[in-house]
């Protein structure tokens, strides 16, 4: 690999303390279900290990196999095939009241019948915790998640926001050994999701628990995660930390999915080193660093993140890559603008470009563009 | 025009049904409580004299039947309770997509008439009927060995013909339970046990609630089963009612004792609804 890789723990293998026992460790599940009378793989062999105290990610559209993974670590769904394993025990058939984890529901799922802290209490009760001590812990977890007073009120007269926090000190106070969250924020709008989000890093960093967490928002993923498995149609298409993720794609889908990004694809014109040169139309040249056997004549597929791209009306000098095109579209985003070029061979391509102060390019609908990035800003699709 | 349209189209919503209980519950309620302080007879004419004897006689000749009644009420309404849940939980929980075929099939002796169905028993209990014959014919019953004419066969009766009036309350307050709930329950260490007595039944209370209104009300006042089904010790006070209006025209003294009726079942609802706290049932129901 070369400079491209970023940060520590970029590499997938490479996650926190990865020598340790796994908390939580899914081998070559597979989850069918029937129905109609036709069998449905939602998930089709998955094999993933999340490290103790990691915040992670599932991350994928509806459908692709998140939420049954997820229910598959609490209990609720039986693997028909693979082993669950969470400390390295074989939990595949323990019922999720004897797994050591809990999770918050994607509706809250709180108990309408009982107070806040009838509902904080529930776990605790279960497990026949003295008295007094479920008092101090029902009380502290309270204060953590900022709900101090309010123990006698029932669900429904509170806001979305403070049900929310209610469902996850309801599972935390029974210190679990990992915490499951299954898109715990979707029901909130979007200012309280952002607030909630940094409350939520905030608790996972003060607790010290393992954190997995379902979303399709690509976002809530990015920001919040140590790593994220980006799952599709039941798969897992790449498991990294963010920043791999979002620079180093591993699939056309996952490129596609996070993020906008633009997908080039091209002949190789000439190989030098490790950099192959792709032609287009006749002034353009994309360079691409590549690994492994790449000869001329192979069609490859890359992409091109939009704020990577620069636009400029003259073309532009050095070892860059270059593709003319039409601008089509021109939007205006506050901090940026977005731009629409269409290049020869009729592919759309978007680029962000800040609004400093010094930038002087303002491209207008029909202007003929040069788009230019660095080389190692074209991320070769496997 | 519109605004005055709106502020009166909730009076027109309640105007059909509002004249009817008034013309057909209210207007001949408060005959019969006019009725029940009346004294007089069926030749001569009735007068209202402010006789409250008829209340007097009423309760201290037939406090037997009225004790009576509210006790088969009761044991009717407790026993279909423990028929009715389970069938409720399993038609909400395991009905899957054939839960309205289930519901149909629990509504489907409500196509046959209500007395029809009683005879019916009658026939199934009779001594010599084709359950119990065939039995003691066989040695497995004792040749004095009889259900019919028996507080059984009434309690029996009364638990079998309001039986749909328990199971579809408790079901819909069943099948509105979030499953979800279930889950976290279980996620939150309860036992499939503890599942059920701390959130199930707790919020299906409301249902069991309406279910015991709508059969423990009825079943108290039931004299169909009891003529068909009992015999002379199994009088019940809708027997004694029946009774004093048709055959002995004593209309003073069945007044009183359908209003005596009336304010027990009211008196004891109220007090049912407090033991269960209204506030909780009503705040869940309303839910």
């Amino acid at each position: 690999m070369t400079e491209i890789q970023a940060g520590p723990g970029a590499a997938a293998s490479a996650a926190p303390g990865s020598q340790q026992t796994p908390a939580i460790e899914l081998d070559n599940v597979v989850k069918e279900y029937t129905s109609h009378g036709e069998v449905v793989r939602a998930v089709k062999g998955v094999s993933l290990a999340i490290t103790e105290g990691e915040f992670f990610s599932l991350l994928g559209p509806s459908g692709c196999g998140k939420t049954t993974s997820m229910r598959m670590i609490a209990g609720f769904e039986d693997p028909t095939q693979g082993v669950v394993r969470l400390h390295g025990q074989d939990v595949t058939s323990v019922p999720p009241n004897k797994r050591d984890v809990n999770m918050v529901f994607q509706s809250y799922a709180l108990f309408p019948h009982m107070s806040v802290w009838e509902n904080v209490a529930f776990g605790l009760k279960r497990k026949s915790v003295e008295t007094a001590e479920i008092q101090r812990r029902v009380g502290e977890i309270l204060e953590v998640v900022d709900l101090t007073g309010r123990e006698k009120r029932r669900p429904k007269e509170m806001s979305g926001g403070q049900q929310q926090r209610v469902a996850l000190a309801r599972a935390l106070v029974n210190r679990p050994r990992a915490l499951l969250l299954d898109e715990p924020l979707g029901a909130l709008d979007l200012k309280l999701r952002q607030a909630m989000q940094i409350e939520l890093k905030r608790i996972q960093r003060d607790v010290g628990i393992t954190f997995v967490y379902v979303t399709h928002d690509q976002g809530e993923a990015l920001t919040m995660s140590d790593r994220i498995a980006v799952m599709n149609d039941g798969l897992v298409d790449q498991l990294a930390a963010p920043r791999e993720i979002y620079e180093r794609p591993a699939t056309k889908f996952v490129a596609g999915f996070i993020g906008t990004s633009n997908l080039l694809s091209g002949t190789v014109d000439k190989v030098n080193g490790s950099t192959a040169v792709l032609a287009l139309g006749p002034s353009d040249r994309i360079l691409a660093p590549v690994e492994g056997a790449v000869s001329v004549g192979d069609t490859l597929e890359l992409t091109v993140r939009p704020e990577k791209i620069t636009i400029s009306t003259e073309q532009p000098e050095g070892d860059r890559s270059v593709v003319q095109g039409t601008v089509s579209e021109v939007v205006y985003l506050g901090t940026s603008n977005s731009y629409a070029v269409v290049l020869a061979d009729g592919a759309e391509i978007t680029v962000f470009q800040q609004n400093a102060h010094d930038s002087t390019i303002t491209a207008e609908r029909g202007d003929t563009v040069w788009l230019s990035w660095q080389p190692q800003h074209s991320y070769v699709l496997r | 025009m519109r605004t005055l349209r709106a502020r009166l189209t909730p009076y027109a919503l309640i105007f059909p049904g509002g004249l009817w209980l008034a013309i057909f519950f209210v207007v001949p309620t408060l005959v019969m409580l006019s009725l029940s302080l009346q004294s007089g007879n069926v030749v001569d004419g009735f007068a209202f004299t402010w006789n409250w004897h008829s209340y007097v006689d009423g309760i201290t000749t037939y406090h037997d039947q009225i004790i009576r009644s509210l006790l088969y009420g009761l044991a009717a309404t407790v026993i279909q309770i423990l028929i009715g849940f389970p069938v409720a939980y399993w038609i909400a929980f395991k009905g899957g997509n054939n839960k309205s075929v289930y519901l149909f099939l629990v509504l489907l002796p409500f196509l046959v008439s209500f007395v029809l169905r009683t005879i019916s028993w009658q026939f199934l209990l009779s001594d010599n009927g084709i359950l119990l014959g065939p039995l003691r014919d066989a040695g497995l019953l004792p040749q004095d060995f009889r259900v019919l004419a028996t507080p059984y066969a009434v309690i029996g009766g009364l638990s079998y013909n309001f039986l749909p009036f328990m199971i579809l309350p408790m079901y819909v307050a069943l099948e509105r339970i979030d499953p979800r709930l279930l889950e976290a329950a279980q996620d939150l260490y309860a036992s499939r046990m503890q599942t059920f007595l701390r959130v199930v039944l707790p919020l299906s209370l409301p249902g069991v609630f309406a279910g015991v209104l709508m059969t423990f009300v009825p079943a108290t006042s039931d004299y169909v089963n009891s003529s068909v089904l009992g015999g002379t010790n199994t009088t019940m006070i809708g027997n004694v009612i029946q009774n004093q209006f048709l055959v002995n025209q004593d209309y003073p003294v069945a007044s009183a004792l359908s209003f005596t009726l009336m304010a027990l079942l009211l008196i004891g609802i109220f007090v049912y609804a407090r033991a269960l706290g209204t506030e909780d049932v009503l705040e869940v129901a309303a839910r």
